[in-house]
């Protein structure tokens, strides 16, 4: 396994400085929300959260269509990295997202078409590693696993317009506001500022994670490859 | 206009400190617990590596004792 590169580590302080300053912008920079108080904080990355979710599946969705036109292993390394920090990410939003709820809604969870279909793809995604972990092929399991991928995929754009497409309570942040919705505020400029920033934060945050899952995905395939040249020598 | 209303309503703001302490304990705890998971498995994995050197292959040829 090569060293760290230069730039990978650029990269973690970047990260590292980029997330104090959002983590700043957040409590101390953002304006308090009068109707819901500071529980109102967490959207900030409760969003970005979410956003890292649904970039990750995208990404594994593409590495998985790479992967089965080219037969490139290294892209199903990409695509079990993208999904797999994704499916940590969407946990953390759908968590955060019952916590609001609880302090906006005054229920934990309720059986709205986003909270539903969040949940959904987190089980399709959370699957993703059970049928992987059932092949033990590794070109068996990787091309199950870009086409399972792709099709899981189906569900994330779904999530994303659930909002849009029916009467729900879950509020919509960009676009027209659902009149059925509850939690809705007004984003002052500085609400918007801190929200585009911890966006693009949390994007940055999963370049740099992906580089090293990728990283530590070659390097269990050099100890995979090495254990079988140990075992075939012997 | 509702949001209005329900603002001119309103008499303080609601205390919800403790559900943004709670949403951010998350957040950070799940971070943490994933970096550590990566630190983890890439520590093992490169224990694994350098047990399986090709300069100490021999461990795993048929002679070996162990």
């Amino acid at each position: 396994m090569q060293s760290k590169p230069r730039l990978l580590a650029s990269l973690d302080i970047v990260c590292i400085l980029l997330f104090a300053s959002a983590t700043f912008m957040v409590f101390f920079y953002a304006p308090l929300e009068v109707v819901m108080g500071m529980v109102q904080k967490v959207f900030y990355f409760h969003v970005a959260s979410l956003w890292v979710g649904m970039l990750g599946f995208l990404v594994g969705g593409i590495s998985g269509v790479i992967f089965l036109r080219t037969g490139n292993h290294h892209w199903d390394i990409v695509g079990l990295a993208a999904i797999e920090i994704s499916l940590v990410f969407f946990f953390i939003g759908i968590v955060t997202g019952s916590i609001w709820a609880r302090s906006t809604w005054n229920t934990w969870w309720t059986w709205d078409p986003r909270l539903t279909s969040a949940a959904i793809v987190e089980l399709i995604y959370a699957a993703y590693f059970i049928l992987r972990g059932g092949i033990d092929e590794p070109v068996r399991r990787a091309r199950y696993g870009a086409i399972y991928a792709i099709l899981g995929f189906v569900s994330v754009p779904l999530t994303f317009f659930s909002i849009r497409l029916f009467r729900t309570i879950h509020p919509v942040v960009i676009g027209n506001v659902n009149a059925g919705s509850q939690g809705t505020f007004n984003m002052a400029p500085m609400m918007l500022q801190t929200f585009i920033f911890s966006l693009f934060v949390f994007t940055i945050l999963f370049a740099d994670l992906l580089w090293h899952r990728i990283r530590l995905g070659q390097l269990a395939e050099d100890v995979e490859q090495r254990k079988l040249d140990a075992f075939h020598s012997q | 206009m509702f949001h209005l209303f329900k603002l001119l309503l309103q008499e303080e703001i609601p205390d919800t400190s403790q559900y943004m302490i709670a949403g951010y304990a998350v957040i950070f705890g799940l971070m943490a617990i994933y970096l550590l998971s990566l630190y983890l498995r890439h520590r093992a994995l490169q224990r694994s590596q350098n047990s399986l050197d090709p300069s100490i292959k021999e461990d795993f040829s048929p002679n070996s004792e162990k």
